[in-house]
């Protein structure tokens, strides 16, 4: 019935004992590179930090590299080629001040386009990164319409000779995946991010937002970020400085 | 007389039926020249070293493996290597072309025969990622080809039948 003496302080000593254990645990695992056999998990939660003012007008290094990465080709039709990451120059009319920032899937926390996937192929894996299952995707395009960034391209050609790690085929939807197979790989950065940083300009950090120790997740804490459309309240994965 | 006669009527009608049946599956057996179509000739390019399940129960199951494995890495992010279409084009690519497609293809070869579509290949490449011969474990120039009689067979015919077979192409001999 009633707990004896010796065994509430058993039982309480033990919940002790589980709390001051818990952080500890919990930052090896931060820490630790999950193994391939390894599910993703919600511990984490991918996303970049984007600076507009080191983002320099008229360099494309993101977008080249992360169309080299993904096999991304030119089908010289600009109004329906797929762009999974696209320069956006942004100039205010009153005061003419002008700033160039890249645009990509934001990796929203409550995703509009998987709101509205009707068989299920537009999703969020638990580590926050918004992806299309092919398999499954029927080219309907309501993501595409759902979407407030423009972040999603519809693929109108056959293709050939894709990357081995972006499969990408006629008939579906695409967009940024945060270089998904290279997070899964342990790389620790994505493409656009590398290139960035490799011309010189560090505007784009990747990295995980629930690791406190992580540079992006410091940056957010002690400088100003904003969301884009933060009205709409998705609770986006790639931030901006500087807008 | 009669009962005896009608016997060996008997016998000889059951032996004739036998050999017939017989000299008909030696010559399916053998009917890969005469047959309309060609029978596919799978190169395995890496002799030595062995497949991720028997060959057996690659040739049944290997669609749903891929299909398993599929679901597991894009939406839980598992990236085992074991059952991946990107492993097997690994190992399976032809070495002068660096793919499972094509007419000598691995994978397109033998679906092709079979007429079965894949739809793996509208979007993942067909090509190594890494040359076959990166791997240096095994001279690439020893290639072993295995015919793939057994896999329509076993698709098509109860495992009896497939048994069933061997043997009366011996007798017939």
């Amino acid at each position: 019935m009633s707990l004896s003496r010796r065994e509430f302080l058993g039982a309480g000593t033990a919940a002790v004992a589980g709390t001051a254990l818990a952080p500890g645990v919990r930052l090896i695992e931060l820490a630790a590179a999950r193994r391939p056999e390894d599910a993703v998990s919600a511990k984490q939660r991918w996303g970049l930090l984007v600076d507009t003012s080191k983002c320099s007008e008229g360099c494309t290094a993101c977008v080249d590299a992360c169309h080299e990465e993904n096999g991304i080709t030119d089908h010289g039709k600009p109004l329906t080629d797929a762009q999974w990451i696209r320069k956006v120059e942004a100039r205010d009319p009153q005061t003419g001040y002008a700033h160039s920032l890249p645009v990509m899937c934001l990796h929203c926390e409550t995703p509009p386009c998987v709101d509205v996937c009707p068989t299920g192929a537009s999703f969020r894996r638990s580590d926050g990164i918004v992806l299309v299952d092919k398999h499954i995707c029927i080219g309907c395009r309501y993501c595409m319409m759902a979407c407030p960034y423009k972040a999603r391209s519809f693929i109108h050609e056959n293709l050939t000779d894709q990357k081995p790690d972006a499969p990408r085929g006629k008939g579906t939807v695409e967009s940024c995946t945060l270089c998904v197979h290279k997070v899964d790989r342990g790389d620790g950065t994505t493409a656009c991010a590398e290139a960035c940083k490799e011309d010189g300009h560090q505007a784009i950090v990747f990295g995980d937002l629930n690791d406190s120790q992580s540079e992006i997740a410091r940056r957010l804490k002690s400088e100003s970020s904003v969301q884009l459309r933060a009205d709409l309240n998705l609770n986006t994965g790639v931030r901006y400085q500087g807008l | 007389m009669t009962f005896s006669s009608i016997r060996r009527t008997a016998v000889l009608l059951a032996a004739s039926v036998v050999l017939a049946a017989a000299s008909a599956g030696a010559a399916d057996s053998r009917g890969s020249k005469a047959a309309r179509t060609p029978l596919p000739q799978v190169k395995i390019t890496k002799e030595g070293e062995k497949c991720v399940e028997p060959t057996d129960i690659m040739r049944r199951r290997h669609m749903e493996f891929i299909l398993h494995q599929r679901d597991d890495t894009m939406h839980r992010g598992i990236r085992t290597t074991r059952h991946s279409l990107k492993n097997c084009i690994d190992c399976h690519a032809d070495p002068k072309t660096n793919s499972v497609l094509g007419e000598d293809g691995f994978c397109q070869n033998c679906h092709a025969y079979a007429a079965v579509s894949m739809d793996c290949f509208s979007c993942h490449t067909g090509k190594a990622e890494k040359q076959s011969a990166v791997s240096g474990l095994i001279p690439l120039a020893s290639s072993a080809d295995v015919s793939v009689r057994d896999m329509v067979v076993m698709s098509r015919l109860q495992t009896a039948e497939h048994n069933a077979q061997p043997s009366a192409t011996g007798k017939s001999q």
